[in-house]
């Protein structure tokens, strides 16, 4: 696990805004599953265009997070609004404001390049032209156009992993989720993924991703560290360094799992 | 609506790029009605039979003669009373009994009719029919060989009766129990699977985060089996009519809304297994086991439930494909209209409405 100092993407200009421009708010969000905290009031906001990273070791509570936010589970307690809308009362409408993307599952394997992006965008309500439209922008982008009518099985993971994350954001939502979208993935197709989440960030898709690879954790503009359900930290990666005076975030987020500071 | 209709797109493409499931789909019913129909019941030879002639003529031995050397039929036993008629199913394995009327020849002669009693053993109602036909065939190409030589036309007047099972329960019964077989395993086995698979591939939540809501994608994911297992439920009834000459009595309109009552029954199942199993393989072999095996066995498709054990015919009742059969025979070979099936047909709804509610409600709450 190295980071990648020279990297471009490795000193993000952070969009911090005004806090009126919150996009995520969650105030004292409790997730509990029996007697087990999955997440212990976790309060935090999220930034209109920022990327932001939910880091943790498994089991964290990361996905159980995640989960809530997307409308997938409903909180124990607590208070969240995503998107301007309330998670407990709204969900229908978060729904239609938030792309979703996980490391478990990209695209459907027996439909083609075409078909799955064009399901996706159905399911989000575009017309038929502007799936089209996008489509046609999109393959051109991702330098996919000759797989166009090639079914998913057929083409290579990375390029899988491209394609299921534009067709998360191909209804251009406010937000995108992203759930270990990069596991199982080689280093550099990673990289060349983390340039598309920066695209999308400077399109004004906030992005939210989960991680639990410390390099990509860099490349976050502000991160939170989860341990045992509860966030240990929130600040830059560059703020975070110097406060628990590591070189990496990889020595942050030991020093902060074993609760040496 | 737009995105359910998209969603249903999808479903068909999986359906119709899986070779497996062309197969399940498409092969299997025709499959299964030439096996059942050509060779479950394929001609028999030397089927035992015991003869009771009271006549003792010479047109009865004739006609003895003649039934004996047709291939079909082997003598077991002569037998000279009624109780020996019993005793001789009983003993095993004789399957029929013919008995000649007192004065046979002479009532044929004189009278120009004559009575034949046929008796077989109907605890296989395939193979009884099979032999009583034979031996009506017989018969009447016995009056017709020995038409030249009498005056006026003769008749023996044949009267069949079946013993142990005298409706015959399961006389074609393979076309209606194919339908119950083959809808259960569409609709449960492949809807089971194929939620399943959503969850287990990961695009379940995918499709949790979309604007889909959860009726939505269970409506959506069996909407495609609904279709293609009432395609291929009437595609059996026109192969039974056409193939097999299994007649449609009743209304076909009829047997067609039974027909989707028991599918709702079989596909509420399959969402039900879909939400208590987490893979494929699992949803599979429970499906098989619990419900496609049952529906083989305990609905009186093969063995008829007079002949089971008490506890069996009292666990029959919870097999939907029990209550559809016995519609479905009477509306095709009785001609039953909605009066005299109507709690059969009402038992089959209220165990849909009950296990739809049921499934539902469990997808919706595991979804959460």
């Amino acid at each position: 696990m190295t980071t990648t100092p020279n990297s471009p993407l490795s000193t993000p200009n952070s969009p911090l805004q005004t806090p009126h421009s919150q996009i995520i708010k969650v105030k004292n969000l409790v997730k509990k599953f029996g007697d087990f905290v999955a997440n212990d009031n976790l309060t935090f906001s999220v930034e209109k265009g920022e990327i932001f990273g939910f880091l943790g070791a498994n089991g964290a509570g990361k996905t159980t997070a995640i989960k809530q936010l997307c409308g997938l589970l409903t909180p124990t307690s607590g208070e969240a609004e995503v998107a301007g809308f309330d998670i407990f009362t709204q969900p229908e409408i978060v729904k239609k404001n938030i792309g979703y993307m996980s490391q478990k599952f990209s695209l459907y394997n027996d439909l083609t390049v075409y078909e799955n992006i064009r399901f996706y965008g159905g399911v989000y309500g575009l017309s038929r032209k502007e799936i089209k439209e996008r489509i046609g922008f999109l393959l051109e982008k991702l330098n996919l156009e000759h797989v166009r009518n090639t079914f998913l099985k057929d083409i290579p993971i990375g390029w899988k992993q491209k394609l299921a994350f534009s067709t998360a954001i191909i209804h251009k939502p406010k937000i995108v989720f992203l759930d270990e979208p990069t596991g199982g993935v080689d280093p550099v197709t990673r990289r060349q993924f983390w340039e598309m989440i920066y695209e999308a960030a400077s399109d004004g898709i906030t992005v939210f991703v989960t991680t639990h690879y410390m390099d990509e954790a860099e490349y976050c503009n502000r991160l939170s560290i989860m341990v045992d359900g509860k966030i240990v930290a929130l600040d830059t990666p560059g703020n975070l360094k110097e406060k628990y005076e590591s070189k990496n975030m990889d020595e942050v987020f030991i020093k902060l799992a074993r609760n040496e500071v | 609506m737009k995105s359910f209709i998209e969603f249903i797109k999808k479903e068909f493409f999986h359906i119709f790029r899986d070779p497996r499931t062309l197969i399940i789909l498409f092969a299997m019913p025709v499959i299964q009605l030439l096996l059942f129909g050509y060779v479950v019941t394929t001609d028999i030879s030397d089927a035992k039979i015991a003869i009771w002639d009271k006549s003792k003529d010479e047109i009865s031995r004739k006609l003895t003669d003649k039934i004996l050397s047709s291939g079909y039929f082997k003598l077991a036993s002569t037998i000279e009373s009624h109780n020996e008629i019993e005793k001789s199913f009983k003993k095993g394995d004789v399957k029929q009994v013919i008995i000649f009327e007192n004065n046979f020849g002479k009532n044929l002669k004189k009278e120009r009719v004559a009575n034949l009693q046929i008796i077989s053993d109907a605890s296989d109602p395939n193979i009884a029919v099979v032999l009583t036909n034979y031996t009506q065939a017989i018969v009447k190409d016995f009056i017709r060989v020995n038409k030249p030589f009498a005056t006026s036309p003769m008749r023996i007047e044949i009267k069949p009766q079946m013993l142990y099972n005298s409706e015959l329960k399961s006389v074609y019964m393979f076309v209606p129990g194919i339908m119950a077989m083959i809808l259960m395993l569409i609709c449960a086995m492949m809807t089971s699977i194929s939620l399943t698979k959503e969850s287990e591939m990961g695009s379940m939540e995918i499709l949790l985060v979309s604007p889909l809501r959860p009726l939505q994608i269970i409506v959506g994911k069996v909407i495609p089996y609904v279709f293609l297992a009432f395609l291929d439920a009437v595609f059996i009834i026109q192969i039974g009519k056409m193939v097999f000459e299994v007649p449609v009595i009743g209304s076909e309109f009829l047997l067609l809304s039974v027909t989707f009552i028991y599918l709702l029954t079989a596909l509420s199942l399959g969402i039900f297994i879909s939400t208590v199993v987490n893979s494929q393989l699992t949803a599979m072999m429970i499906s098989a086991v619990a419900l496609v095996l049952p529906t083989m066995l305990l609905s009186g498709f093969i063995f008829p439930i007079d002949n089971m054990p008490v506890i069996l015919q009292i666990l029959s009742n919870i097999v939907p494909a029990k209550w559809f059969l016995i519609c479905a025979k009477d509306i095709m070979l009785k001609g039953s209209g909605i009066g005299l099936i109507w709690k059969e047909v009402l038992v089959l709804s209220i165990m849909t409405i009950v296990l739809l509610a049921i499934s539902i409600k469990r997808f919706k709450s595991r979804l959460e």
